[in-house]
């Protein structure tokens, strides 16, 4: 309860003071997206590897209901309830009438259609990494998948949190392209640390959050308290996650543990994306977690 | 003679109280034996699989006869009549020890359904491990989404 109102308290001030300068929601400028062509193919290991369906998929949908975008699924964090929204082809209830614009707005700046922030439970904060080429690939991809015309579901959320205008403060904080892993990494590592740190948003689980719901970088992939739903998520920097390289890659792919357990919570989702990847992109996964600065 | 039949009466009394209790523990007993056989049945998976998955990841070099023998062994777990395995009550609030959920009682056919696709995945896999390394490797896929799939909608996570 205290740290609920820690959370108001502290959110409340910064909305307050910041509120002369709060930055309006930034957009790409069109001229860069001239010439990029997408390949449904390669759009579908961007899909997979960003984890779409995990969230955007009804609840419980399995193998090809898996594509089929329609939302619903309620997601419980300590600013209320979020509601993944429709993000099938259908052009009234999905995005359907997305041009390649939108969708590089929403993944690499969290700005929607009509000029409004999104909630970063859409994680575009690691998102924003992602190459231009990857999101025209994703974007070639997501318009051969099913329309559906489910509608979206409100978020359920406290005030201050309703107030969508505050979140250009976070994103002032907390939304930045940078990679957190630096240093001399090889081509399989940096392979390793697009997946992770773009696409695969690994840390928006694994790595805990300040009060304001920013990722505290000074611990990543330390394990965090799990953002929707009771328990942890674990550890995986070297410090905790004493596997091989071999066993992180068998994990990806069967979902089996070294000592033949199987992957649970969300995790499982993950691994049903992770396995429809190359080999070689699991093997990068497993090479970036070995670099990662062990937290104890 | 009235004495004879109070002492008779009392015992009969104090055997039937007994007979209650050992009712109770018999049952809880019941419990945990189920809880107990069915995690050895697990290990039992987890045994077998652990070669197959050492031989998937190249730890252990490819070897067919042992392969398919595990393999087989997987598919036999897999097909066991496990009736008597999952009592009504042997949930993780009945049993110390069982992460199972309730909702697994409330969702028998799902789960029944479950049980049917690692009998595929272990089938698919008894076929494909004596084979070459290339189709072990292939059928470890399913079986692991097979058994993640019960763990996941039925078991308590573990941490």
């Amino acid at each position: 309860m205290f740290r609920a109102l820690a959370y108001l308290a502290a959110f409340g001030a910064l909305v307050l003071g910041g509120g002369l300068w709060i930055t309006a929601p930034e957009r790409v400028d069109p001229d860069t997206l001239t010439g990029l062509v997408g390949v449904p193919a390669r759009g579908k290991a961007v899909f997979d590897a960003g984890g779409c369906a995990s969230c955007h998929a009804a609840e419980g949908a399995t193998e090809e209901a898996r594509l089929i975008l329609s939302g619903g699924r309620a997601f419980a964090t300590p600013f209320g309830s979020f509601r993944a929204p429709n993000i099938s082809q259908d052009p009234d209830h999905g995005i359907g009438d997305w041009k390649l614009a939108d969708l590089v707005n929403a993944m690499r700046y969290g700005t929607s259609p009509q000029g409004q922030h999104y909630y970063p439970a859409f994680p575009y904060a690691s998102y924003t990494r992602a190459t231009l080429q990857d999101i025209a690939d994703l974007q070639a991809y997501l318009v051969t998948l099913p329309a559906d015309a489910t509608p979206d579901q409100p978020h359920d959320l406290g005030f201050p949190f309703t107030i969508r205008r505050g979140l250009g403060l976070w994103k002032a904080l907390y939304l930045d392209d940078g990679w957190t892993v630096t240093g001399d990494l090889t081509a399989v590592e940096t392979r390793g640390r697009y997946l992770a740190e773009a696409l695969g948003h690994c840390a928006e689980c694994h790595t805990p959050r300040g009060p304001l719901g920013g990722l505290d970088r000074d611990h990543w992939m330390g394990g965090a308290a799990n953002p929707s739903g009771s328990g942890t998520i674990p550890n995986i920097t070297p410090a905790r996650l004493d596997w091989s390289e071999g066993d992180i890659v068998a994990y990806f792919t069967s979902g089996f543990t070294p000592d033949y357990d199987t992957a649970g919570g969300s995790m499982a989702e993950v691994v049903q994306n992770l396995a429809q990847l190359p080999e070689a992109d699991r093997a990068a996964l497993a090479a970036y977690l070995k670099r990662l600065a062990p937290i104890n | 003679m009235t004495k004879g039949y109070t002492i008779v009466a009392a015992a009969l009394g104090l055997a039937i109280a007994a007979g209650a209790a050992t009712g109770q523990d018999a049952q809880q007993k019941a419990l945990n034996d189920a809880t107990k056989a069915r995690q050895a049945q697990m290990q039992l998976y987890a045994f077998n699989l652990g070669l197959l998955g050492a031989m998937a990841k190249g730890d252990v070099a490819y070897d067919s006869a042992q392969a398919s023998a595990a393999a087989t062994n997987l598919a036999s777990l897999a097909r066991l009549d496990q009736s008597r395995l999952w009592p009504e009550g042997s949930d993780e609030m009945g049993v110390d020890g069982s992460r199972a959920l309730p909702a697994l009682w409330e969702n028998l056919p799902d789960v029944m359904n479950k049980g049917g696709d690692l009998v595929t995945a272990a089938t698919a896999m008894e076929a494909a491990a004596g084979t070459d390394l290339a189709s072990l490797q292939a059928a470890m896929g399913a079986v692991g989404g097979a058994c993640g799939a019960c763990h996941k909608a039925y078991r308590v996570p573990s941490n």
